[in-house]
């Protein structure tokens, strides 16, 4: 993985996939059209501040609720680099990846970092304000996903059928 | 291996399987609603260079969160679902019910592998089959393919005992396990349900408790299948399916005990599934709407429930009491049996089967500052219309109380 370096969002336990995205703006046309409205009923503006390269870092069970894949979509199409979090619900897990959105687990980093900060994500290990907290690797499988960017080209390149 | 093991060996091909392996799967029926259908097909069309769908019969598209229509969008996604399960000869439903109990009442059997394009494609677990959530991407990938892949989870295994005391039901008990456990108590794992506590629960009482699963981080609820299973089948036309039981020596990550004797009715607070107290500690709070409906409580079992209490009673001028019958067979039944009358005298709004006000977008969206009492699946923020509402989740008889007294109570 290519090491890359970004400003830190904040944001707390539970973020479920109605605060991603809520229900109401789902019936928008397209991701582009959804993404200002992101995280709107937790933080109104925070979709406009969130610029491409910055990395939202999070507590526990991050976005946990419903299968929709919009969620994981608009984080991508917000150019958020990656997501960092405690923990991550599982169905939201196989979409980011399916959608070429990568997520890292540290259990620390959320308690020892403010907003603002500036964080490097190396291999195996994110860097923050000079200390380094351990990232699990990724799964084989996952990182082929990740690298083709989503599952549908994983699928192209691997066995041809799409 | 645990149940949850067995049908993942199952659908693996493979004698035996653990945690933390992944395996390829064929699966067995892959469900998509008006959620993310519309996605799935475009993604069809534009991205994959060969489109073909590896097995149609294998496929059951199910018009229920935006039914009927409430824009020229929302039209438009229908009209490409229907559409596109015309051309590609899948079955298709609009307007017959919630995509879960649709699935119980017409495809599911025990010891199968699903896959929904719904977080509660876990309640499944009510027959002893293994359903479980997953986005359009995957939905695409395991239509072209008739495969995916799945990471082998552990197993949390619930021992039940007892029965419920009167004005108790499986809502209480399953909302009092995500309030222990948390809502990421369970996450990637499976909980497994058994006992003789398990056992004397109803089809009905089982797709209670699986379907909040995924409140919990599931990847699915299942419940020990029984002779009760078998009956569910036949009465609903068929048979066969594998009645897969865990074995003496199955390894589970933790075991917890509940006595079901033991549990009190309860309400989840806003804006999390893992809020619950016992309703005294709510009695009071104003309420301006009240739902009884959605996958995990709008049977007939839940319908009779509010049907007793509201004999006799009004419900509240305060409060817009909507009900809404989780599928068609459910609402013919609740005709059947008179209860839509006493619903509709008492001052009720009945609602076409569909899973309304607990997906706040097209039926009985509430205002800032509103509160709603539900028998509906969440209580995120924002859930069930403006981000500054409020939701509380309860049992049918709490619901139907709080209707008519116009605030959360659970007595009269």
């Amino acid at each position: 993985m290519k090491e890359f370096t970004g400003r830190v969002w904040l944001l707390p336990d539970d973020v479920d996939t109605d605060i991603i995205i809520p229900t109401e703006y789902l019936a928008l046309p397209t991701v582009d059209d959804m993404k200002q409205y992101a995280f709107s009923p937790l933080r109104e503006d925070l979709a406009k501040q969130i610029k491409p390269g910055d990395i939202i870092v999070a507590g526990k069970n991050f976005g946990c609720g419903s299968s929709r894949e919009q969620a994981p979509e608009i984080i991508k199409h917000l150019g958020v680099a990656c997501v960092i979090a405690k923990s991550y619900a599982r169905i939201f897990f196989r979409n980011s990846f399916n959608n070429g959105l990568l997520l890292l687990e540290n259990e620390h980093l959320y308690d020892e970092i403010k907003e603002g900060d500036t964080i490097t994500v190396k291999d195996g290990e994110v860097v923050a304000n000079g200390k380094s907290y351990p990232v699990p690797a990724i799964p084989q499988n996952l990182m082929e996903i990740l690298e083709a960017g989503g599952l549908v080209k994983a699928m192209q390149k691997r066995n041809g059928i799409a | 291996m645990t149940l949850g093991e067995k049908i993942i060996a199952r659908a693996a091909g493979v004698q035996s399987v653990k945690p933390g392996e992944i395996h390829t799967i064929d699966v067995d029926y892959l469900m998509s609603n008006d959620g993310t259908t519309h996605l799935t097909i475009d993604m069809f069309h534009n991205q994959v260079k060969k489109p073909r769908i590896a097995d149609p019969k294998k496929l059951v598209f199910i018009i229920d969160h935006n039914i009927p229509a409430e824009n020229p969008k929302t039209a438009a996604a229908h009209k490409k679902m229907r559409e596109f399960a015309k051309e590609h000869d899948i079955d298709f439903y609009e307007g017959e019910g919630v995509c879960h109990q649709i699935m119980v009442e017409k495809y599911v059997k025990p010891g199968q592998f699903i896959m929904g394009a719904d977080s509660h494609t876990c309640s499944y677990g009510a027959l002893g089959a293994f359903g479980t959530g997953i986005g359009c991407t995957d939905f695409l990938y395991a239509m072209v393919t008739g495969k995916s892949w799945v990471l082998v989870p552990e197993t949390l295994r619930f021992e039940l005992t007892g029965k419920f005391r009167e004005g108790v039901y499986p809502r209480d008990l399953i909302l009092t396990i995500i309030r222990d456990i948390g809502a990421n108590g369970a996450n990637y794992k499976v909980m497994e349900f058994g006992g003789e506590g398990a056992h004397n629960l109803s089809i009905n009482d089982r797709f209670v408790l699986c379907n909040l699963a995924v409140e919990a981080g599931a990847k699915t609820g299942i419940v020990e299948p029984d002779e009760k299973v078998t009956a569910y089948l036949k009465e609903h036309g068929r048979e066969g399916g594998d009645l897969f039981l865990p074995d003496a020596d199955a390894v589970y990550e933790k075991v917890y005990h509940y006595d079901l004797s033991q549990i009190e009715p309860v309400v989840a607070k806003p804006d999390f599934v893992d809020t619950a107290v016992p309703v005294a500690e709510v009695e009071g709070v104003e309420i301006q709407e009240a739902f009884l409906g959605s996958c995990n409580n709008g049977r007939i079992d839940e319908l009779r429930v509010a049907a007793e209490i509201l004999k006799g009673h009004k419900v509240s001028e305060h409060v817009r009491f909507l009900i809404a019958p989780a599928s068609r067979d459910v609402y013919l039944q609740a005709i059947d049996e008179g209860l839509v009358k006493t619903f509709m005298e008492a001052g009720a709004m009945m609602m076409n089967p569909n899973c309304s006000v607990c997906w706040g977008s097209c039926q009985g969206v509430i205002g800032e500052g509103e509160t709603l009492i539900s028998t509906g699946t969440r209580n995120f923020k924002g859930r069930a219309g403006h981000k500054d509402s409020k939701v509380y989740l309860a049992n049918a008889a709490v619901v139907t109380k709080s209707a008519i007294a116009g605030h959360i109570t659970n007595s009269l």
